[in-house]
């Protein structure tokens, strides 16, 4: 699949290459790293069709210095096979920078060897806080928010619709850990309860026995810390089960495939995520307008957008002071209210992006809708209680 | 803990042991009449499960309505597709290995299922991706305090003991059966008393895939999801209730799945960490390897498959 991949776009850089314009100019390449295979794979294809986008657009416009290539790799969501491929990446010095990582615990591994390599990267989709704050490294950036502010908004946002009683399950990577923490944390300050926590395997089958006992605690909510396959496997042997509570997830289970794998019984499903939806984004409707031209076969996803953006900020570097990694790494550190269709983005000293805009999204009749666009925000559906 | 809870406990327990008995048969009998290990069985379950999904699928775009129809098609395609494998591994590989060293056939065993395992992440579409399995059977529950029964979980339960039952009539009672336990027992005087010795060997397979397959349907109906490795657990679970209960004898795998079925429940209710099951389950059966290294129900030589 990565080979193909590789393969593709270097023939379809080729077939470009070949109708464009005798004026040879200098190809520079742009490394593109997620989950293309395994659960959580279609985010990750939404995310590589979104910086192929980026990049598309960019050879097609006539006045850039150099043309671009984006090299593909799959880290499969598997911190082991992400320290791979990264290295491949950062070990190869016609690669300049890179669109890197969905998952927390990839992105995790992956920094200590962008740092050795002095590779520039741009985070798009993990929300882990650490990725960016555990460490001094100038090359590791980030243009989506992180789960510190996710937690926050959810916190107050459930408190506000008077919520009390929570039941905590996450899984026992990075990811659903750090989620547990930060939400535990935001929630006591609002005065709500946890009844019980529950750390459970990422590739755990069988719930039946957690939310049996779950079900006795009498939880009216249950707090969800983990990625969209098990997300679904709960919401679902929840249901054989007859549990009734709200079922409320995090920017995880955002993902067209978290309702596809679970049909009707999807709605109500409440999640937070970075940023808003792409037709709500500043520059949104002209990026899903362009993505929808390319044809691609699958959506962008949740977190395309953030892929997009980052693609874009690392060839407006590059565009600036030329195809060089240190050059580059400098220049993206100094952003500051750049324009971009999520929004501007401005990095602080560890390379961050500090927007603070969180989305609260319900299921509504089979879609990830707004809260405030919901039947639910206007009273005409209610949530379990 | 008040008796609905308990009785749900139970009643998890119950479902979870009944898939793992359907596999840890399969090892066993293997393991009766030839004294093979056939360690691609956990991937013959979800090879099942696939094809299953498959029929569903191509049921839908042919328009069948009639959801008893799809439930009985299904099944018996899953089965039916898998019992011709398992016949086929056994004519392929396992019978030409028979005279060469036992660590062989384990090898070439575990070689398939990873190669059955990777044909599916690769040539079904989006195989990689775990695949929602269609909920076929009633959906009423029964509710009893914090007890609750769905009628489909209800159904699965029954028809995998039915089943077992099924196979253990099959093994006892028919002419076929006798033929497999002369075979177990003592494969040369049964060849001299004129037991077609390979077939009883393929028929022996086609029917313990044929029960994997069941397990891939009910792990497919009961969580309503599979995907392309969830044979690899599913493979070890079985095989070490198999080994727990005693090789060779039927009643000590469905024993040592149910066994293993309630450890990690136990390990469930007991820990805060409910990730901390499996490493329970597992410790127990390594103690009880330890306590009989022979099985709870140790083979007789008498009374072998």
């Amino acid at each position: 699949m990565k080979l193909r991949l590789v393969c593709l776009s270097a023939l379809l850089a080729a077939v470009l290459g070949a109708t464009l314009p005798a004026a040879a100019k200098d190809t520079v390449r742009i490394a593109f790293i997620g989950p293309l295979t395994g659960g959580v794979s279609a985010n990750g294809i939404g995310g590589r069709n979104s910086a192929d986008l980026a990049v598309r657009v960019r050879n097609a416009e006539p006045g850039t210095q150099y043309e671009y290539e984006l090299v593909v790799l799959d880290d499969e969501c598997k911190p082991n096979i992400g320290v791979q491929v990264a290295t491949k990446a950062a070990a190869d010095r016609k690669i300049v920078a890179g669109v890197t990582h969905y998952c927390s615990a990839v992105a995790m591994g992956t920094v200590d060897v962008y740092h050795k390599f002095g590779m520039p990267v741009i985070v798009w989709g993990a929300v882990l806080p650490d990725v960016t704050y555990a460490h001094d490294y100038d090359e590791v950036h980030r243009v989506n928010g992180t789960m510190i502010n996710q937690n926050d908004v959810a916190a107050k946002f459930m408190a506000g619709l008077k919520y009390r009683k929570w039941v905590v399950i996450h899984d026992t990577t990075d990811y659903g850990k750090g989620h547990n923490k930060y939400f535990s944390e935001d929630l006591a300050q609002q005065g709500g309860t946890i009844l019980g926590t529950f750390g459970v395997t990422a590739d755990q089958q069988d719930f039946n026995a957690e939310l049996t006992k779950i079900k006795e605690l009498k939880p009216e909510v249950i707090y969800f810390g983990g990625l969209t396959p098990i997300g679904v496997r709960i919401r679902s042997q929840m249901e054989k089960l007859g549990i009734k509570a709200v079922f409320q997830g995090t920017s995880g289970i955002v993902s067209d495939a978290y309702i596809e794998g679970l049909g009707p019984l999807a709605e109500g499903t409440l999640a937070f995520r970075e940023g808003a939806p792409a037709e709500k984004l500043p520059g949104g409707k002209a990026f899903l307008e362009q993505y929808d031209k390319q044809k691609y076969p699958d959506p962008p996803e949740a977190y395309g957008a953030f892929a997009y953006a980052a693609a874009n900020l690392i060839i407006d570097a590059i565009e600036k002071v030329g195809p060089d990694r240190k050059k580059v790494m400098r220049e993206l550190n100094a952003t500051r209210d750049h324009q971009s269709i999520v929004g501007p983005v401005t990095f602080d000293d560890h390379g961050q992006n500090t927007v603070p805009l969180i989305t609260k999204f319900v299921v509504q009749d089979g879609k990830w809708i707004v809260w405030e666009d919901s039947d639910y925000a206007k009273g005409k559906r209610k949530l379990p209680r | 803990m008040d008796l609905g809870l308990a009785g749900q406990f139970v009643l998890n327990g119950l479902m979870l042991g009944v898939i793992y008995a359907m596999v840890a048969v399969g090892f066993t009998l293997f393991f009766g009449v030839l004294d093979v290990i056939k360690f691609s069985h956990g991937d013959v379950v979800m090879a099942g499960a696939f094809v299953a999904l498959a029929t569903f699928i191509g049921l839908q775009v042919l328009g069948v309505e009639s959801l008893l129809f799809i439930v009985i098609a299904v099944s018996v395609a899953a089965l039916a597709a898998m019992a011709v494998l398992g016949a086929l591994i056994a004519r392929l590989l396992v019978l030409p290995l028979r005279n060469s060293p036992p660590l062989n056939t384990l090898l070439v065993t575990l070689m398939l299922g990873l190669a059955l395992r990777e044909a599916v992440r690769l040539f079904y579409p989006n195989g990689s991706n775990p695949k929602p399995f269609p909920a076929l059977l009633p959906t009423e529950a029964f509710t009893f305090g914090s007890f609750t029964l769905r009628a489909d979980s209800l159904i699965l339960l029954l028809a995998g003991i039915a089943a077992i039952v099924l196979v253990h009539v099959l093994i006892n009672r028919t002419r076929m059966g006798l033929a497999i336990r002369a075979v177990a027992q003592d494969p040369e005087t049964a060849r001299v008393m004129g037991v077609n010795f390979e077939r009883v060997v393929m028929v022996t397979f086609a029917l313990g895939s044929a029960l994997a397959a069941l397990a891939g349907v009910t792990n497919g109906l009961y969580y309503n999801e599979v995907n392309f490795g969830m044979g690899l657990l599913l493979g070890v679970i079985g095989f070490s209730a198999a080994v727990v209960g005693g090789l060779g004898n039927i009643y000590g795998a469905i024993l040592g799945g149910f066994l293993f079925a309630g450890l990690q429940t136990l390990g469930a209710v007991w820990f805060s960490v409910p990730a901390y099951k499996d490493v329970f389950a597992f410790a127990a059966v390594i103690l009880l390897m330890a306590w009989k290294p022979t099985g709870l129900i140790a083979e007789k030589s008498a009374e072998r498959v």
